[in-house]
């Protein structure tokens, strides 16, 4: 079966218009209704590097599905098209110095830029030493952009290596393990990984039946019990 | 458009632990008291289950902090760097809203022990004046430990700390903290029930011949009536404490204890969403006339005359308000002369993780303070002459919670992400104790609050600039108290080690390392060397009273909330037994 990226399905379904059968593939037909899988924040280039960038930090194996299929990209997504991606409970206010590392975060840019011009410019960076976009790099070329980028190593045009991918880590655990509420964890897979038992917690008598013990049970979120 | 209220006795600026606890005392005295709070309203209906465990609202996105889009501080490392705003919380966490901190909080409420208090004297008379660094600010408290012994007790009676007693009257008990300073009477409640790295840490550090206790704990270890008549709930031990609310009230907090029990009394009123931009001072500069708070639900500003002005804010609060009135002398640390904005500390913490292939720690099963401490090295409880350096700390093992986004750990080597990653996370997760080293922090010659020359908060008003970094005796006390740490937990048999990491300088705000923020509005016997006397009252404007861990001369190796709670009910206790019969200075120059 040919593998068509989903930037390809997507951006032929918008070529030819709304209505056009667009090619199916198993994997699809499994997929998340499409309101689930369907981007606010993020266009059509930016999903083919999110969701790579995610399948990256978490490829699909024994352990879980992949980052994508977790939801996190989604997550990832809603947080930066709601009131945190754009700069809420931040002081924005100039002016801007680079400072020093002890100095924290000093861009004038809220998240949701952050990520804009970061997404692009690691694109441009994959395109003129790679001549091909980070989607359709092989695995170890991804890792290499990874890597260098998680050490503050990547040359990037106007905005600081470092910065974007603190955040964007920060971002994929959060998508991961943070309710499932929020887009990403789908089917709580994020804790049962680890066996966090979620938001049921009297456990004022298990902390003596279970001292040392193993305590599995399947995890319930805030959407389970409300 | 300003509207001037009617003068009441007492306004109180802030809305926490102390806030609530002058509310309370000054409210009972029968004089009419109005407490300003600039954030939300909070009551005992404000938390339940399922919408409190929420990992990510509140304790990544920080909803009950304070709000840093619309004031924070500058900050850098020294005098020559210029200061860049503190954009996102990092290093601290302050509270917003009534209750303040004291909502989110974990609970542990220790007392500072007699050398504390005596600090400067206590050095001075062991290991010889040289002994101290040049620019050590070293002070004693201006009031003992027995002076301070019955608000410590009284703070811990209405808070219904769980613990075990170590000294009670000077009869050392067992199971308690032999180092302690003698108290009158047992913790109102016992301790809480002991976790696995509970047990495994008292075993081990006994074993090395070290005093292990229970932490004192806010979180209730049974149902609980407080002598005020208040009820609170016993703890389920849900690991949902730091960061959060307790919607079992069963972790002492303002605002279901001292905020209504206050609140029975009619002549005392509430506030919240009032911010106060000033006190506002008779053109002597000698009496506080009341203070102008802008209302952040409509805009409006307003002016409250009071006879008494409580600063009762975060102790960043505290001290930003004094600078922006002209309340005392700021600090200035090319002269050393001044005082307000002088002796900030902080605390040198460090945490070791230990990972044991055998052992199921369900660390989803916590407490705020659940878990067992030693004091071997904390204050004065050893010699200092051989490790050259001031200060001490507790050294404990804590089992506050599991929440996966933040409290998880891999052993070193472990890759950052990929399957290599997801491998050790589920490995280790259930299987990972963790040890703080909570360091004390003298105060330093240019470590120093004071007023941005640039940035302004939402109001237009300088914002609050910090100078700050760890000095050659953090390094020391941590470079030492680190491995004693690093030495226990390879002790118990890991099958593990984390690294040893002890800090160093330069200081980052940006990593969390711990909301004890102290000093910059500091408590002394000297005019000249600090802004409150021993009854926190301004030596410059003596109806202004300034609560809080601003106070403190220095940062201990405890949490501070015990002593804060106690130095606000001592300077209760003097503002109606002396300030009140003959309002001025309670201390003549």
């Amino acid at each position: 079966m040919v593998d068509i990226a989903r930037r390809d399905v997507l951006t032929m379904a918008g070529a030819v218009g709304v209505g056009v059968a667009i090619p199916v593939s198993s994997a699809a037909a499994e997929a998340p209704p499409a309101a689930a899988r369907s981007y606010q924040f993020f266009d059509l280039n930016e999903v083919a590097f999110i969701e790579a960038f995610v399948d990256h930090l978490i490829p699909a194996d024994d352990l879980t599905p992949s980052g994508t299929e977790l939801g996190i990209s989604i997550y990832i997504d809603r947080q930066l098209a709601g009131a945190w991606g754009r700069g809420a409970r931040m002081y924005l206010l100039g002016p801007w110095a680079a400072g020093t590392a002890q100095q924290g975060y000093q861009l004038p840019l809220p998240p949701a830029d952050l990520y804009r011009c970061a997404i692009r410019a690691v694109e441009a960076h994959c395109a003129a030493v790679h001549g091909a976009s980070f989607d359709r790099l092989q695995p170890a070329q991804r890792q290499q952009i990874v890597q260098a980028l998680s050490e503050g190593r990547l040359p990037l045009q106007e905005v600081p290596a470092q910065a974007f991918f603190d955040m964007a880590y920060a971002n994929v655990m959060e998508g991961l393990f943070a309710d499932p509420i929020y887009g990403g964890n789908k089917n709580k897979q994020g804790w049962k990984l680890v066996g966090f038992p979620g938001v049921i917690a009297a456990h004022a008598e298990n902390i003596e039946h279970f001292r040392g013990k193993p305590y599995p049970v399947e995890p319930l979120g805030i959407a389970d019990l409300s | 458009m300003t509207t001037k209220l009617k003068e009441v006795d007492v306004v109180i600026v802030g809305m926490g632990w102390t806030g609530g606890i002058m509310a309370k005392e000054l409210s009972d005295a029968g004089l009419t008291v109005v407490g300003l709070e600039r954030g939300a309203p909070r009551s005992d209906a404000g938390f339940s289950v399922p919408m409190i465990r929420d990992e990510l609202r509140y304790a990544v996105r920080n909803e009950l902090f304070m709000d840093v889009s619309r004031d924070t501080l500058t900050f850098r490392n020294k005098p020559a760097e210029r200061a860049l705003p503190m954009r996102r919380l990092g290093s601290f966490l302050p509270g917003e809203g009534v209750g303040g901190a004291g909502v989110h909080w974990n609970g542990q409420t220790y007392r500072l022990s007699p050398h504390d208090h005596a600090l400067r004297s206590r050095v001075e008379g062991r290991y010889g004046k040289s002994f101290i660094p040049q620019d050590m600010q070293l002070a004693d408290w201006p009031m003992s430990y027995a002076e301070l012994e019955p608000y410590y007790d009284k703070f811990e009676y209405v808070a219904g700390i769980s613990g075990k007693a170590g000294n009670i009257a000077g009869r050392i008990q067992e199971g308690g903290n032999p180092f302690e300073g003698p108290r009158a009477r047992e913790y109102p409640n016992p301790p809480l029930k002991p976790s696995l790295a509970s047990e495994m840490f008292t075993e081990t550090t006994n074993k090395l011949g070290y005093h292990p206790f229970p932490r004192p704990a806010a979180n209730m270890s049974r149902p609980y009536t407080n002598p005020d008549g208040i009820q609170l709930g016993e703890c389920q031990y849900c690991g949902f404490c730091e960061n959060f609310g307790c919607e079992a009230n069963a972790k002492a907090s303002p605002h279901i204890t001292v905020i209504p029990a206050a609140l029975r009394n009619k002549n005392f009123s509430l506030k919240p969403y009032a911010w106060v931009t000033r006190v506002n001072l008779a053109p002597d500069g000698k009496r506080a006339t009341g203070v102008s708070y802008t209302s952040v639900l409509t805009g409006e500003e307003f002016e409250q005359p009071a006879s008494l002005v409580i600063l009762c804010a975060y102790g960043f609060g505290n001290v930003h308000l004094m600078l922006l009135s002209g309340i005392g002398k700021p600090y200035d640390p090319v002269s050393d002369t001044g005082t307000v904005g002088k002796g900030y500390c902080y605390q040198v913490a460090t945490v070791v993780q230990a990972f044991f292939d055998d052992r199921n720690f369900n660390p989803f099963m916590g407490a705020g303070s659940l878990g067992v401490v030693i004091d071997d090295f904390n204050g004065d409880n050893f010699d200092h002459g051989p490790v050259g350096y001031i200060g001490g700390a507790s050294i404990y093992s804590a089992s506050l919670g599991g929440r996966p986004i933040n409290q998880r750990a891999v052993p070193p080597g472990t890759p950052r992400w990929g399957t290599e990653w997801k491998k050790a996370t589920a490995r280790w997760y259930n299987h990972t104790l963790q040890m703080s080293v909570q360091g004390s922090n003298m105060a330093s010659r240019y470590n120093y609050l004071d007023l941005d020359p640039t940035y302004r908060n939402a109001f237009g008003l300088p914002l609050m600039r910090m100078t700050y970094n760890f000095t050659d005796n953090d390094e020391k006390l941590s470079a030492h108290l680190t491995t004693v740490a690093h030495d226990i937990a390879r002790a118990m048999g890991p099958t593990h080690l984390g690294p040893k990491t002890p800090r160093r300088a330069p200081y980052s705000i940006v990593p969390y390392q711990s909301t004890h923020n102290t000093g910059g509005a500091i408590a002394g016997h000297d005019p000249g060397k600090s802004a409150l006397n021993r009854y926190l009252q301004s030596w410059d404007v003596p109806n202004v009273f300034v609560m809080g861990a601003n106070a403190f001369p220095h940062n201990s190796g405890y949490n501070p909330t015990g002593a804060v709670g106690a130095l606000t009910y001592w300077a209760a206790d003097a503002i109606r037994t002396k300030y009140l019969k003959d309002p001025g200075p309670l201390l003549h120059t």
